[in-house]
């Protein structure tokens, strides 16, 4: 039989070649270029547009949901393109050695807005080293009395570390909350010899 | 969670689809050139991924537009059509696909039969959504894969 000749043979074709990512970057095809970058704390999900880096997902977040996120939010376009990450990927190398105090990549600023732009654009100027407060970032967004609010914005922080939302602690010196969990938050500040 | 109708990140699609698309170029065209096809097909769909409306079908969107390259490739074949004779071996099969002489005999068809086998039995794919990648008719369809398969029977029990 013809027909069983057939799809027994297609089942002897190899797999596929992987897509030419390159060539779609040079068309400007890819609006959302990820990659996966290894940290001390585990494989990261990183992500960026052409204007810069948008998100940044710890080893816990579900990276499925994070790319759906992304392709809804941004643009469907959605391709895994490793180059394009590869000056904050060494950027994060280099912070992780304790050789680097500030990030120089390019950000995205997407998926954040009103209010809780304003804190994360304060707590992008906390400097290396140092600690604020919710309340400061809230103060510093123009509401002073929205340090709960001012918490919230940091826990959904899409571009943590490079935006180090780890810098910010509750007035009364409690750590306060983290997306990666306490004990990174607390690893960080020890690394940056903050506390 | 994604919504259904709704796409999912283009590099998912990819995973998806990718084995079907390969197969069907792989079969239509033999290797060498279905690399190539295969670049163009995903590439094409890239470009035109955002503006799809609707994310229900997105095999049989990505097959015809790998149809389509297909038939592209065919038709610049016949433009620099050199001597049979001279022709290398870029319907060959490299070792590894196995059944070389029945790809031989596929890639011999003619464009519709070819393209109308691979459709129904690489991609396994309904006469409706044949009909649609082909533009034709179902009908017409379902006669292009009976032409074939009377074909293929002929050439190899030569």
């Amino acid at each position: 039989m013809i027909e069983s000749r057939l799809s027994q043979a297609v089942r002897t074709i190899g797999d596929p070649p992987a897509f030419d990512t390159p060539r779609a970057e040079r068309k400007g095809l890819v609006d959302v270029a990820y990659a996966h970058v290894d940290s001390p704390f585990g494989t990261w999900t990183l992500a960026a547009t052409a204007t810069g880096l948008v998100r940044l997902a710890f080893a816990g977040d579900d990276e499925e949901s994070v790319l759906d996120d992304l392709s809804r939010r941004i643009s469907p376009r959605v391709v895994h393109a490793p180059p394009r990450l590869d000056r904050v990927r060494r950027e994060l190398d280099e912070y992780f050695e304790g050789e680097r105090h500030a990030f120089d990549v390019p950000l995205d600023w997407s998926l954040v807005r009103g209010f809780n732009l304003k804190v994360l654009h304060a707590t992008a100027r906390i400097p290396y080293g140092s600690v604020s407060t919710y309340k400061d970032m809230a103060r510093s967004a123009g509401s002073p009395g929205a340090a709960r609010a001012a918490g919230n914005a940091l826990h959904n922080n899409p571009i943590p570390i490079v935006v180090p939302c780890h810098r910010v602690l509750h007035s009364g010196g409690g750590l306060g909350g983290y997306g990666g969990g306490l004990d990174m938050k607390q690893r960080l500040l020890r690394l940056e010899r903050a506390i | 969670m994604r919504r259904s109708g709704e796409l999912p990140p283009f590099q998912r699609f990819f995973e998806e689809h990718r084995s079907d698309v390969w197969r069907l170029l792989v079969a239509t065209l033999g290797r060498t050139e279905a690399e190539d096809c295969f670049q163009e097909t995903f590439l094409a769909a890239l470009d035109g991924y955002p503006r799809l409306s609707d994310a229900r079908n997105l095999r049989a969107w990505v097959l015809t537009i790998a149809h389509r390259k297909a038939v592209d490739v065919h038709r610049r074949r016949r433009l620099e059509a050199v001597p049979a004779g001279d022709l290398p071996d870029r319907g060959q099969p490299p070792a590894g696909d196995g059944d070389p002489e029945l790809w031989r005999a596929v890639r011999s068809l003619p464009a519709k039969q070819r393209a109308a086998i691979a459709h129904r039995f690489v991609a396994d794919r309904a006469y409706k959504e044949i009909a649609g990648a082909m533009a034709c008719s179902e009908e017409a369809a379902r006669r292009s894969v009976h032409e074939g398969i009377k074909r293929l029977r002929e050439v190899l029990s030569r």
